[in-house]
């Protein structure tokens, strides 16, 4: 597959939030401003790019039924993908920690206006579900996984800044009381999902 | 001397269940809620499974909190809670692999399901054993009964059955010119099936009502 391909797939047919409902968590309690959503979603993308990288090398070069075959011939036999899920989500949490570090150290303006989203992205189901989409889509080089990671990134980061610009404009309307906030936002973003649909049936 | 199951303690099981409950108030573990609710089996297998981690990571976490240094509690708790997910996703994929193979991801997902962590860190951390697991339970519950909830109406309406069997009554209905809905099997309509429990909610108790 080309690597354009997988970045659109991962943008438009496969949004992870209209066709998978990952991260719905941040994306409802974070979308209330576009500027915090903002925020959000670039750090989503950021370290969406990061994880999913490294969870792959993880993948093919410990994980895997046979992957530890580059330590001898005594280890071709070793599957340890009971240990993936434990692996996965030690990794997101580690590698959210350090860009955080590193982040703060290297481009303070960066950290202020990222700050407070950093540790949150450590449990958004965004990120532990790209490892998983990758483990199981079965990528054939690292930099297809990395190309499907950041579509996927820029997908959520759609899809967060358009329901925090609807919910900016809709303070305004009259909506009925017990659909206010919550209920209103959840059949917005089911109508966005319908229209999202129209993009299912493409085969790239 | 404390009863074993006083007012207080019916109040951590009862609220979840509705006026706290974690889907439609509290905004929590919606991610997993939605996906997997075509189909009714699905729903329930997906809700012993929160159950169960949820109650013994609740019950883990509340014995280790004074252990635990604040700083890299996040960490200790993912941990926990990966270690009982890959064993209910073990025990899946050997009892029952249909399920398993359908929910796929998912059940992996549990892992970052916000009402564990959630729950974790607001009141596992800072409470005894039995009411944590008690807390646990209810918010477990309130979320399972959302889950099944969905999960029926979209099942019914959208492939005409229950569980994977035909309804009786509905072979008349066919004849008479009934279709399935198949809108209801596809992502958007769980967000609205959601979206309409949280309308009929708040409209019966309006103290909910948030500001627009």
């Amino acid at each position: 597959m080309d690597l354009v391909n997988i970045f659109i797939k991962g943008v438009f047919i496969d949004n992870m939030i209209f066709a998978y409902f990952l991260g719905m968590c941040s994306y409802l309690a974070v979308s209330k401003t576009v500027t915090t959503a903002n925020g959000l979603g670039l750090a989503v993308i950021f370290v969406l790019g990061i994880t999913v990288p490294v969870n792959y090398i993880l993948e093919n070069k410990v994980l895997k039924a046979g992957a530890l075959q580059w330590l001898g011939e005594n280890f071709v036999s070793v599957d340890l993908n009971v240990l993936s899920l434990i692996m996965f989500i030690a990794v997101v949490s580690a590698m959210v920690q350090l860009v955080e570090m590193i982040i703060e150290r290297f481009s303070p303006a960066l950290y202020s206006s990222l700050g407070i989203f950093l540790p949150l992205i450590a449990v958004n189901c965004a990120i532990l579900g790209g490892a998983l989409f990758m483990q199981e889509r079965q990528y054939s080089t690292i930099i297809e996984a990395t190309s499907f990671a950041l579509g996927s990134g820029v997908g959520w980061y759609l899809a967060i800044v358009a329901i925090a610009a609807i919910r900016e404009k809709i303070r305004y309307s009259n909506v009925p009381p017990a659909l206010r906030g919550l209920g209103i936002t959840y059949i917005i973003t089911g109508l966005m999902g319908i229209a999202f649909m129209c993009f299912m049936g493409i085969k790239i | 001397m404390k009863s074993f199951f006083n007012k207080q303690h019916q109040k951590l099981i009862a609220d979840p269940l509705g006026d706290q409950n974690p889907i439609t108030i509290q905004v929590l573990g919606i991610c997993s809620a939605l996906a997997i609710t075509t189909q009714l089996e699905n729903a329930l297998v997906m809700t012993l499974a929160v159950i169960f981690v949820m109650t013994s990571a609740s019950s883990i976490i509340s014995l280790l909190r004074n252990h635990v240094p604040n700083r890299i509690r996040i960490i200790v708790q993912l941990l926990v809670v990966a270690s009982l997910v890959a064993l209910v996703d073990q025990i899946l994929k050997a009892f029952l692999p249909d399920a398993s193979e359908q929910l796929s991801v998912f059940i992996g997902l549990i892992i970052t399901n916000c009402i564990i962590m959630g729950r974790l860190e607001a009141f596992a951390m800072g409470n005894k054993l039995y009411e944590s697991f008690l807390d646990a339970l209810g918010n477990a519950f309130g979320y399972g009964w959302i889950l099944v909830a969905v999960a029926f109406v979209r099942e019914l309406f959208g492939s005409g059955k229950l569980m994977g069997y035909d309804i009786p009554g509905f072979s008349y209905l066919y004849q008479m010119g009934y279709m399935n809905n198949n809108l209801m099997i596809l992502p958007p309509m769980a967000l609205v099936v959601v979206g309409v429990i949280i309308w009929i909610q708040r409209s019966r108790n309006t103290d909910l009502v948030e500001e627009n």
